[in-house]
Order: structure tokens, then C-alpha cells, then sequence
């Protein structure tokens, strides 16, 4: 009969934990970790605007089972402990949105604990989805880390409309400071971002030389990772966790 | 896409929400952005809210553009049939 912790090859578990984020505030946080000791990066999940859900859950195990310590900081701890992830998302919403600030400040804290555990590499990337792929560039323009993913982040270039209750910039003015490589993985049917937008980044990123390389996926529009809802595209899908399992082999082991 | 796009109000009234129960909400918080549980791309979604009961106290409708525009003309056709006196 097998005990547990199985530290056996191919061994993960998974826990809620609680980190220091922003300003030192424990925040709550889903951590996977592949069993054993040998050596792995980090990568930290940001969720999407829904929240801090089953499906991005889901993200950080595959990441685990991809072999490297993967966290999401619960980035709604503060307004909605314990809440509903479609309740928490609500809540904050209401109030404006996740500071960029404060976005950037519980990043950091979720890759200081990550290069904190044992067996830790030291490297760490970062990826998000939706509006966590905006945050995981803004993240790798503010933080000293070694990879970052955009899943289809609206609003890194482009101009946001005027008389939103949200706060939201483009990261026009923090893309000079990016020094992760950068992969992009982009719906052709989105409009947000646009493939006019997609281009606008590329175009940019050479400009400065940034280590970068971008995906764009016919017959896909936003959101084509999320399993459970009617955008999913199994093709765009699976060749995208392929590259993100390329990008991050090539950035975060060794 | 996230749209990000919020608009916030005031609201008086209840709703019936978590449980079953009524509560008196206060706030309401309208956005068209990806559902939650709607099976579309995008929908119209509508928040009554409130946020001095924590954020349990909401109940939630997720509406297609088509449907919230059609909602819209019915509740003003509801109140332009009600007379003035009566609308306090």
C-alpha cells in the first residue's frame, strides 16, 4: 500500500498556504509542487479577473506535473477572504480592480517564497491569462524574473476607453523595463487584444531587443484556454501548454 | 477580451439571494465581460450587491447583449405604465 507524501516519480501535491504579499499582508495562496528533491524553478499563476477558480487550480498542477513549483496568490485575500471566487471577483470589481501596485507587490512575495523552498532553482517565471496576461507583463517589467507568459493580456499596448470604474493603464510606459524573455500566445478573432495590437507589442519589443516570441492561433478568439467555457480551442490550447512547457524548460531550469 | 468596463450605482430595493433569503441590497455593479456561468462568449452582467453584508450578499445575472437590451426596453415599458402618483 502506497504511503503518503508518495515521493514516487510523478508525485505532486498541492495545498493552500498563506504568503506575505503587497506591503507584507499574508494573502492566501495555491501552491503544487512536484514530490522529490531534485532541483525545479518556480512559476507563479496569476488568475484571470473571475478569480482565484477551479480552472486556474488546475493550471498550477499542470505546472507542477510539468515539474516546477508553481503558486497563485489569491490576489482577492484582501476584500474577500474565504469568498466565492465568482463573489470575490464581484467584490473587488466593485471596487475598482487589483491595484498595479499591489499586483506587483504579491507577485514578488509569491516568487521570494518560491525561491524560499527546497530544491529551488532560484529561477522563477510568471503567466497569466486574461487580464493576468497583462499583470504577468507588468509583473516582468517591475520584478527582477527569468520568464513571463501572456496568455491574451488586453490593454499592454492600446488605449484603454475613457469613464471606466476600473483602474487600468496600458504598459506603455513600463515596457522599456522588461527583461524576461516574453512569450505571447494570442487568439486571431480577439479583439482585445487585437492581432493589430499583437503586432504593435512585436513591433515594439524589437525595437528594444527583447528576448520575445509571439503565437497567434487561427480559428481561436480570447480565452481559448479555458477548458469550461464555449472559447475553448483544444487546438490552440494544446500547442499552447506545449510551447509554455518549451518557454519555461529553456528559461527556468539549470 | 476583459472589457474592464464598470458602471457603478446606487440601488434601493431587495433582492433575493444566498439561501433563499431576501436582503436588502444597496449596490449595483453593471459590466460586459466574460460570464461566469453563461454559455457566451461575453454577457451583460448585472451585480445587486451589498457590500455591508461581505461579498456572499449578491445576486448575479449574466445576460447575452441581445437579452439585456430587451430587459432594458421592458423595464422602462413597466414604468411608463405606471402612473406617477403611484411611482413612490
Amino acid at each position: 500500500m502506497t504511503s503518503y507524501p508518495d515521493t514516487s516519480p510523478g508525485s505532486l501535491f498541492a495545498t493552500t498556504i498563506s504568503v506575505a504579499g503587497h506591503g507584507g499582508d499574508q494573502i492566501e495562496a495555491y501552491l503544487a509542487r512536484p514530490a522529490g528533491d531534485a532541483p525545479r524553478g518556480g512559476v507563479v499563476v496569476i488568475h484571470h479577473m473571475p478569480g482565484y477558480d477551479r480552472e486556474t487550480k488546475e493550471m498550477v498542477r499542470h505546472l507542477a506535473e510539468l515539474g516546477y513549483d508553481a503558486i497563485c496568490p489569491n490576489l482577492y485575500s484582501r476584500e474577500a477572504p474565504g469568498a466565492d471566487p465568482a463573489d470575490a471577483s464581484a467584490a473587488v470589481r466593485a471596487r475598482g480592480g487589483v491595484p498595479d501596485d499591489r499586483l506587483v507587490g504579491d507577485v514578488a512575495g509569491a516568487a521570494a517564497y518560491l525561491r524560499s523552498l527546497p530544491g529551488a532553482n532560484g529561477k522563477v517565471g510568471v503567466i497569466g491569462h486574461c487580464s493576468g496576461g497583462r499583470q504577468s507583463v507588468l509583473a516582468a517589467c517591475r520584478l527582477d524574473l527569468d520568464a513571463a507568459v501572456d496568455c491574451y493580456g488586453a490593454f499592454v499596448v492600446g488605449d484603454v476607453p475613457p469613464g471606466l470604474d476600473i483602474r487600468v493603464t496600458n504598459l506603455l510606459p513600463d515596457l522599456p523595463q522588461l527583461s524576461a524573455p516574453l512569450l505571447g500566445l494570442f487568439g486571431v478573432e480577439d479583439q482585445h487584444p487585437s492581432p493589430e495590437q499583437v503586432a504593435e507589442l512585436g513591433r515594439i519589443l524589437t525595437e528594444q531587443g527583447n528576448d520575445f516570441e509571439f503565437h497567434s492561433y487561427e480559428d481561436a478568439g480570447h480565452g481559448f484556454f479555458a477548458v469550461n467555457r464555449p472559447g475553448y480551442r483544444v487546438a490552440a490550447a494544446n500547442d499552447g501548454w506545449e510551447r509554455i512547457a518549451a518557454f519555461f524548460a529553456k528559461h527556468l531550469e539549470g | 477580451m476583459c472589457t474592464y468596463t464598470t458602471v457603478k450605482d446606487t440601488v434601493d430595493g431587495s433582492a433575493k439571494g444566498p439561501g433563499g433569503a431576501w436582503f436588502h441590497v444597496s449596490d449595483v455593479t453593471v459590466y460586459f465581460d466574460h460570464p461566469v456561468h453563461a454559455m457566451a462568449e461575453h454577457t451583460l452582467n448585472i451585480d445587486f450587491t451589498d457590500p455591508g453584508r461581505g461579498p456572499a450578499a449578491r445576486v448575479a445575472v449574466e445576460l447575452t447583449a441581445e437579452s439585456a437590451q430587451r430587459l432594458v426596453a421592458a423595464i422602462q415599458s413597466a414604468l411608463a405604465a405606471v402612473p406617477a402618483e403611484m411611482r413612490v
